[in-house]
Parts: structure tokens; C-alpha cells; sequence
């Protein structure tokens, strides 16, 4: 058998249930290949070996009981992954990048990792993140940037950019990701790996640490988008512990279907291919439609007029939900505290030493948008503007089946390459952030890559509930391309 | 537009920020521009559009008022700062 690395995941699941490798085996190798990696990489804030072994155990001793009983198998028994350390794991810390839960030690499951874990996953550990998932490099992080796998000095990607660059650097077969603004999607375009952004409703948000909670969507990062769909079918369904989860049926999977694209109509907004787009991102975007024509798609121009206030609406409706969110930490229930005189003292003081400075940036901006004498012309505003994306939405999918288009302007940037100029590195999330603020599904995948070898992806963004549509194209490129089965030399 | 230091200071008093001098001057400029940008907004007219606040209908629902196990006192605790005879532990709130 192949180096256990570099199995897919349905390849490492097929293997488990032919009892060709254990999962203590398979935990073993990652767990080394992280040992050997991690330090040039940077991939983790907590690695939990000693769980990750006693959890392959338990999987294997599990998966021998009900052989034995002739009983069905759970669908990941004993298959290990990594986990944006936004999402608790009960009893596992989590930090969330910030200092302020330096200590923190979640009490329960969130109900995706429950359902992961239901279903016999082994925990490896929790990947680094922009503090509170607010950026677009991860170099916000408290913990230490993470460095792409495809060149080092270039960042992943954010905020799930240690997710996606454990996964390219094949530290861990998936990962979980957040996407609030583009957080799954733009690291997996950087890092060149597959990633979905779910559609808002579809995965419960209950243990995702809250930053815009009319946004906030939980997602996955693997090789492939039958990986990737593989993954995101356990960790869907309604939850009434989130008050916006949907009770909404899954369709069939889409990577099942994948053999006929024929006649699905795919548009190409033409306001996601502007001046200042890097050439060779707009080409390798280009080409990938191509491939999709040429299997029988139709392609449509279309346009999504309200796409350049996307940008300004985010801006507004993000800080502002998470200056409302952050205020929990406060000291006095979890978190650090730093006290010196009264109550309000200590709010203040914690606070202000407990967040790093985007944070601190979104909670200003977000607690100006909602003040007295502004919150009409800012917050106000930008919620009816928000309506007008989703209107653009919702007339493009009368017409086509899904909308192509670039993840970010430009390849990986260099590590400190955007210097303190946060509206610059706002600018890296132009193309993301419209499927956050009108709640479609949203699914990247590799595409090819620039003149230095970085990766480019695509995004395909579908209606409401059909992310199956959107496997079933990016599993149809994906047979027809070997750009997913890259990897970096390492 | 230009926020002034005193605007900037009067925020972070409202968010419970404890800010140095230097975060300060950094913050009135940074956000001043991030607002001019934002100020875009300003020109569509919006007159007829509601607001957007929950995009996928349903909305938001209540479960039913049924009890549920939830933490128990010490798993709350345990994550607390300063806690004393089950309970959380702050500062003084009145002088």
C-alpha cells in the first residue's frame, strides 16, 4: 500500500474497512509526519496525541466488537482529522488564536465535531486561526502564523489557514473550517486544496465561538470534493441548540452524479473579473470553465450588479455583530482577567490586554456602527444593501444552476506582505464575501497554478440547500483534472 | 471623514477597551479610512429595500420550553477566573 499519507480520504476509509491498516496505524503515521512537518509549518495551536491514540484505540477495539456482532460500521470509525480551534472539542482547549482563551477548556461538543465524533473520528488536534477567525492570513493569530506548504514564505490563507494547510501538507486527510467572509474558501484556494462553505442554516453553529453570527458558517477542507462532501453529509442537520439551523432534508450526493453535467447552466459574473485581478488567476479560472463547457455545461454571463458593496456591508455587519459577540469576555465567567480596582476596571483591562489588535480594530469599528446617531446610516444601511446581494442571488439562480468564480484577486502573498494596512487585507476578501452575506453555499477547489507554482482556485456558489450541485460539478472537473492530486514537495 | 481622538476614545469606552495612546492615534486613523470607504454605501438609495437581517427564511425559532441536563455548577466554574462557594467571583461593583 501506498505511503498512508497519501491516501484520499475515501481511499483511507476503504482501507480501515479492509482491515488493511488500523486506525492506531494511520494515527501513528499522521501523528509522526506532523512531528516531522509541524515545526517548518506551523499548522497547530494544540496537537492532542495522547487523545488521538487512545481514540484509535477505542476505534479499533470498536470496529473488532461489532465485526464480530456483524453489526454496521460508523461512517469515519477511526479516521483522523484536524479542527479549526474555533469549534470546541469538549475537554480539548480552545483558543480561538486569542490570548484571552489562552486557558479555555470547552465543557462541551460542538454539534458538528459531535456528529463527527458519533461517527468515529479521532481528534489530532486544533489548527491555528486568525484571532476570533476575523482575517485573511492567519497572521492574526496569538499562536504564530502558519507558513503555506507550497512556499513557505507566503501565508495560507485565513482564518482557517492552519486547517487548510495541514491538509495540503497532508498532516491530516480533512479538516474543519469556519467561513464567515471566506475562511474556508480563501485559505483552500491558497493552499490548494478542496473546501465547502455550507449553506447558512445548513450546519449547526452551536460550539462555533460566535464572531458575525448572521455569517458565521461551519465547513470542511480535504483533497477532493467527494472528500469534502464525504465529510460535510455527517456534520449537516438541524440542531435546536442553534436558532437559525433549518430543518431541511440533504439531497442525494452530488460526486454520485457527477458522470453527466449536461445542460446545467453555470454563470460567469462579470463583476468578479475586474482590473487589479491577477492575469494568471483570471486565465486558470478561465480554463476551468472551459473544462466544465467542454463536459457538456452551459456557460451564461451573467452579473451580480451589487457585488463592489459587498466589501463596505461586510465591513459594517461583521464588527458590528462582533462587537456584540465579544462582549462576553469580559472576565468574569472564562477567560483571562486582569484585575486592579472595580468591575469596570477589570472589563476594560482584560480586554484590552486579551485581544490583539484586528480584534480590537472590528470591535471600535463595530460598537461605532451601532452607536447612537449612526446605526441608521451605517448598520441600517448596510443591512438593506445586504438585501440587494441576495436579490442579485436570487435572480441569477433563476437563470443558472451555479455562479464560477474567482476566490481571491491574487495568489498566497508573502508572510507581513499587507504590513499594518488592515483595509488592504480587507481587499483580499472582495470575491468571498457576497455568498456569506446572501447565505449560499459556497465550494473551492484547486484549478492550477501561477508562475511561481502557487495555487488558484475556483469557487462554484450555489442556491440555498444545493450544495449537491455544486459536488457534482467540482466532482466532474475534478475527473476530468489532476489539479486536486497535486502536492507540495516537502 | 476624520474621527477625532476624543470620538475614538469615547468608542473604546463604550466597548470596554482599555487602549494605549499609541492604539489610540493608530486606531483614528485606520478606522477614519475604513470608514470613507464605507461610505459608499451612502450614495445607493435605499428608501424602498427592507432590511436584511436573517437571509434564509424560516426565521429564527424558540425550541419547546422543555427542561434539558445542561452544565452542571462545577463544569461552569471551571473555566471561571475566581469563583468562590459556587458562584463567580468579580471586583467590587459599587465604591
Amino acid at each position: 500500500m501506498d505511503a498512508l499519507h497519501t491516501l484520499s480520504l475515501k481511499e483511507t476509509l476503504q482501507a480501515l474497512n479492509d482491515g488493511q491498516v488500523s486506525s492506531l496505524e494511520l494515527t501513528r503515521a499522521y501523528l509522526d509526519r506532523i512531528e516531522k512537518l509541524e515545526p517548518q509549518l506551523h499548522t497547530f495551536i494544540t496537537l492532542t496525541p495522547e487523545l488521538a491514540i487512545s481514540m484509535a484505540e477505542a476505534a479499533d477495539e470498536k470496529r473488532s466488537q461489532l465485526k464480530k456482532n456483524g453489526a454496521s460500521m460508523p461512517a469515519l470509525l477511526g479516521l483522523p482529522m484536524a479542527i479549526k480551534d474555533v469549534l470546541t472539542v469538549n475537554g480539548v482547549r480552545t483558543t480561538c488564536g486569542s490570548r484571552i482563551l489562552e486557558n479555555f477548556v470547552p465543557p462541551f461538543n460542538a454539534t458538528a465535531v459531535q456528529h463527527l465524533l458519533d461517527e468515529g473520528m479521532v481528534v489530532l488536534g486544533k489548527t491555528n486561526t486568525d484571532e476570533f477567525a476575523m482575517g485573511s492570513s492567519t497572521e492574526n493569530s496569538a499562536y504564530g502564523v502558519t507558513h503555506n506548504p507550497w512556499n513557505t514564505e507566503c501565508v495560507p490563507g485565513g482564518s482557517s489557514g492552519g486547517s487548510a494547510a495541514a491538509v495540503a501538507a497532508r498532516l491530516a486527510p480533512a479538516a474543519l473550517g469556519t467561513d464567515t467572509g471566506g475562511s474556508v474558501r480563501q485559505p483552500a484556494s491558497f493552499c490548494g486544496v478542496t473546501g465547502i462553505k455550507p449553506t447558512y442554516g445548513r450546519v449547526s453553529r452551536y460550539g462555533l465561538i460566535a464572531y458575525g453570527s448572521s455569517l458565521d458558517s461551519a465547513g470542511v477542507l480535504a483533497h477532493s470534493a467527494e472528500d469534502v462532501e464525504i465529510i460535510f453529509r455527517l456534520m449537516a442537520g438541524f440542531d435546536q441548540r442553534d436558532s437559525t439551523s433549518i430543518d431541511r432534508p440533504l439531497e442525494d450526493a452530488g460526486c454520485a452524479k457527477a458522470s453527466d453535467i449536461k445542460g446545467l447552466r453555470v454563470g460567469v459574473p462579470r463583476e468578479y473579473f475586474i482590473e487589479g485581478i491577477q492575469p494568471e488567476v483570471e486565465a486558470r479560472v478561465r480554463e476551468a470553465i472551459a473544462v466544465l463547457k467542454e463536459q457538456g455545461a452551459e456557460i451564461v454571463e451573467i452579473s451580480l450588479p451589487h457585488t463592489e458593496y459587498a466589501l463596505p456591508v461586510y465591513y459594517l455587519i461583521a464588527p458590528a455583530e462582533a462587537s456584540a459577540n465579544l462582549a462576553r469576555y469580559d472576565g468574569v465567567r472564562f477567560g483571562l482577567r486582569e484585575e486592579n480596582g472595580g468591575v469596570i476596571d477589570m472589563f476594560s483591562k482584560s480586554r484590552g490586554k486579551g485581544f490583539g489588535p484586528e480584534v480590537k480594530r472590528r470591535i471600535m469599528l463595530g460598537t461605532y456602527a451601532l452607536s447612537a446617531g449612526y446605526y441608521d446610516a451605517y448598520y441600517g444601511q448596510a443591512q438593506k444593501v445586504r438585501t440587494l446581494i441576495k436579490a442579485d442571488f436570487d435572480q441569477a439562480f433563476e437563470r443558472v444552476d451555479v455562479v464560477a468564480a474567482p476566490i481571491a484577486p491574487t495568489t498566497a502573498f508573502k508572510i507581513g506582505g499587507h504590513g499594518d494596512d488592515p483595509l488592504a487585507m480587507y481587499l483580499e476578501d472582495v470575491f468571498t464575501l457576497p455568498a456569506n452575506l446572501a447565505g449560499v453555499p459556497g465550494l473551492a477547489f484547486p484549478v492550477g497554478f501561477d508562475g511561481q507554482h502557487l495555487p488558484v482556485g475556483m469557487q462554484l456558489m450555489g442556491r440555498p440547500f444545493q450544495e449537491s450541485t455544486l459536488f457534482r460539478m467540482a466532482h466532474a472537473y475534478q475527473l476530468a483534472t489532476d489539479w486536486h492530486k497535486q502536492s507540495p514537495s516537502l | 471623514m476624520t474621527l477625532t481622538l476624543k470620538e475614538v476614545e469615547h468608542i473604546a469606552l463604550l466597548a470596554r477597551l482599555e487602549l494605549t495612546q499609541e492604539e489610540k492615534e493608530r486606531y483614528q486613523q485606520q478606522l477614519s479610512d475604513i470608514l470613507d470607504h464605507v461610505a459608499q454605501l451612502q450614495a445607493l438609495d435605499t428608501s424602498q429595500i427592507k432590511t436584511a437581517s436573517v437571509v434564509q427564511p424560516p426565521l429564527a425559532r424558540l425550541r419547546e420550553d422543555e427542561a434539558l441536563h445542561g452544565l452542571t455548577t462545577e463544569q461552569a466554574l471551571k473555566n471561571a477566573p475566581s469563583a468562590e462557594k459556587d458562584q463567580f467571583r468579580v471586583p467590587p461593583v459599587l465604591d
